[in-house]
């Protein structure tokens, strides 16, 4: 199944947590306040406010890729 | 960097005839021609076409020695193929860094036999397509006067069919690491680049970049004198031929040896003169490996499929052996420590988190860890790995959480706060070295 998915430039990250706010459903923060995302496919309507946040970081570290083949597809417990 | 102590190495007899370190050639070009035979020579390629070189070292099963065991002449086609889709002419790089404390190997074979090095990175240039090849090892270390008077040599008898170019990089961990190394060979900054792109599609100076171990390429050199065939006579079919392995740590003759690949531990050891004493574990890959425990993984082959039952790797071929009255634990906060310092400083996660992991261990080591702090440690482990944009991080927690893995009794006597260590100096070696962080505008030190 093709998609996008939510990922993140780690060296321009520099913790905002814009994205944590914008998109609570994907992104938590880690307790240095780093973003931890959930890697798999996002979904239909989900993609618009993924697209925002991915917009409104002032990092410009935020990314909405296509999806490689490999992408899990399951929603697995740990985030990235 | 300081460096374990590492005498001459050893003919691996017992376990058949050393391939790189049989003889120690030096720079002498003349003796080294004597010694291995003429470079065979390779017709020019075309941009984007392979010579026949290339299928030559895809069929000798050749991987990569710096630890990634890749297959070598996979990824010498995927720089051909990038080479054709970007228009771009290739460049090779060899990582002769050894930024692993533990590792002597490049040094040694360098040292030893460095027109190996220097041939297989000509003939390795050739058969992708490049008129460039770059030899970068840390600046300071002997290494660098080594190759360039070697490639002087060379000069001296009418030069390369590539060119050869010797370059000192910042003695910093993360500094060997690939996408450092192509970036500093290009820009002059040896700090790591979010990837993707890999460097085999674009490297250097975004150009598709062959870069591999020095011990890979002098490999190479053999193969393309000797054939696919040959290399293939001796060590484990899934990754054959031999491979440099720095002993060290209880062992009566710490050095380099040569070995085929798959020779287990206990051979290993063997060839190191033996144990000094009764061993608890010993660490494999080097700080970014793991610890095994020694009763399980002692007659395993040290190989990458090998020793994955027991939780460990070959990585760049480091093996210390841990006597029992050091603490694991104890040696492995120094080297956590350290490696925490030894980032970029690019990435919150790496940079936060192995301090925070580093300080856990800390307390741990030293019996002022509660439980508690202990589930905040493994939960810290747990969230670190794939959030850098190189595989510091991912290796500096594997190396910690194998410590808790195999130390396990021991951790359970630390959190009451006993530790039945009687030794007071540390067996697994940490550079002294002054960190600054951050690196907002990379420093002096960076290139």
């Amino acid at each position: 199944m093709s998609g996008h998915i939510v990922t993140i430039d780690r060296i321009a990250c520099d913790g905002f947590g814009t994205c944590a706010q914008l998109l609570p459903e994907r992104v938590i923060l880690d307790e240095w306040g780093y973003p931890l995302i959930d890697p798999t496919p996002v979904q239909g309507s989900e993609r618009q406010h993924a697209k925002r946040a991915v917009n409104a970081c002032p990092r410009l570290a935020l990314r909405l890729e296509k999806a490689p083949h490999d992408a899990p597809a399951a929603r697995p417990a740990a985030r990235r | 960097m300081t460096r374990t102590s590492s005498p001459a190495p050893r003919a691996a007899s017992p376990v058949g005839a050393p391939r790189l370190l049989g003889e120690h050639v030096g720079v002498d070009l003349a003796k080294h021609l004597a010694t291995f035979g003429a470079m065979p020579a390779q017709h020019r390629v075309k941009r984007g076409h392979a010579g026949p070189l290339v299928a030559e070292i895809e069929h000798s099963g050749l991987a990569g020695r710096g630890g990634g065991w890749f297959p070598t002449g996979r990824k010498m086609h995927a720089v051909v193929t990038a080479a054709r889709t970007s228009r771009k002419d290739p460049v090779v790089v060899v990582n002769a860094m050894e930024g692993e404390p533990a590792a002597s190997k490049d040094s040694v074979l360098v040292h030893r036999n460095p027109h190996l090095v220097l041939d297989g990175a000509v003939l390795a240039a050739q058969a992708v397509g490049s008129s460039v090849a770059y030899v970068v090892s840390h600046r300071g270390g002997r290494s660098i006067g080594t190759l360039e008077r070697a490639v002087e040599q060379r000069n001296a008898r009418g030069g390369d069919p590539v060119e050869l170019r010797v370059l000192a990089a910042p003695a910093r961990y993360v500094s060997s690491e690939e996408s450092a190394l192509a970036h500093f060979v290009g820009e002059g900054i040896a700090l790591p680049v979010t990837v993707p792109p890999r460097v085999f599609e674009s490297g250097v100076r975004r150009r598709p970049t062959l870069l591999s171990n020095a011990e890979t390429f002098a490999h190479l050199a053999l193969i393309a004198r000797r054939g696919s065939g040959w290399f293939r006579e001796v060590g484990d079919p899934s990754a054959p031929g031999t491979m440099l392995v720095s002993v060290s740590g209880a062992v009566a003759s710490p050095g380099v040896i040569e070995v085929p690949t798959g020779t287990t531990m206990r051979q290993i050891l063997g060839l190191a003169g033996g144990t000094t004493g009764a061993v608890s574990a010993a660490v494999t890959g080097g700080y970014g490996g793991a610890w095994v425990s020694a009763g399980a993984a002692i007659d395993l082959p040290f190989t990458v499929a090998g020793l994955r039952d027991a939780g460990g790797t070959p990585g760049a071929g480091v093996l210390v052996v841990l006597p029992t009255d050091a603490c694991g634990l104890v040696e492995t906060a120094n080297v956590v420590r350290w490696m925490a310092g030894q980032g970029a400083g690019q990435c919150g996660p790496c940079r936060f988190g192995l301090a925070a992991v580093a300080q856990d261990f800390a307390m741990l080591s030293s019996g002022k860890l509660k439980g508690t702090g202990l589930a905040g440690l493994e939960r810290r482990l747990g969230i670190i790995p794939g959030r850098g944009a190189c595989r510091h991080p991912d290796g500096a927690v594997r190396f910690a959480a194998s410590a808790l893995q195999v130390f396990g009794d021991e951790v359970q006597r630390h959190l009451s706060g006993h530790c039945a260590a009687g030794r007071r100096t540390f067996v697994l070696p940490v550079p002294s070295e002054k960190v600054t962080l951050p690196v907002e505008r990379p420093g002096e030190e960076w290139r």
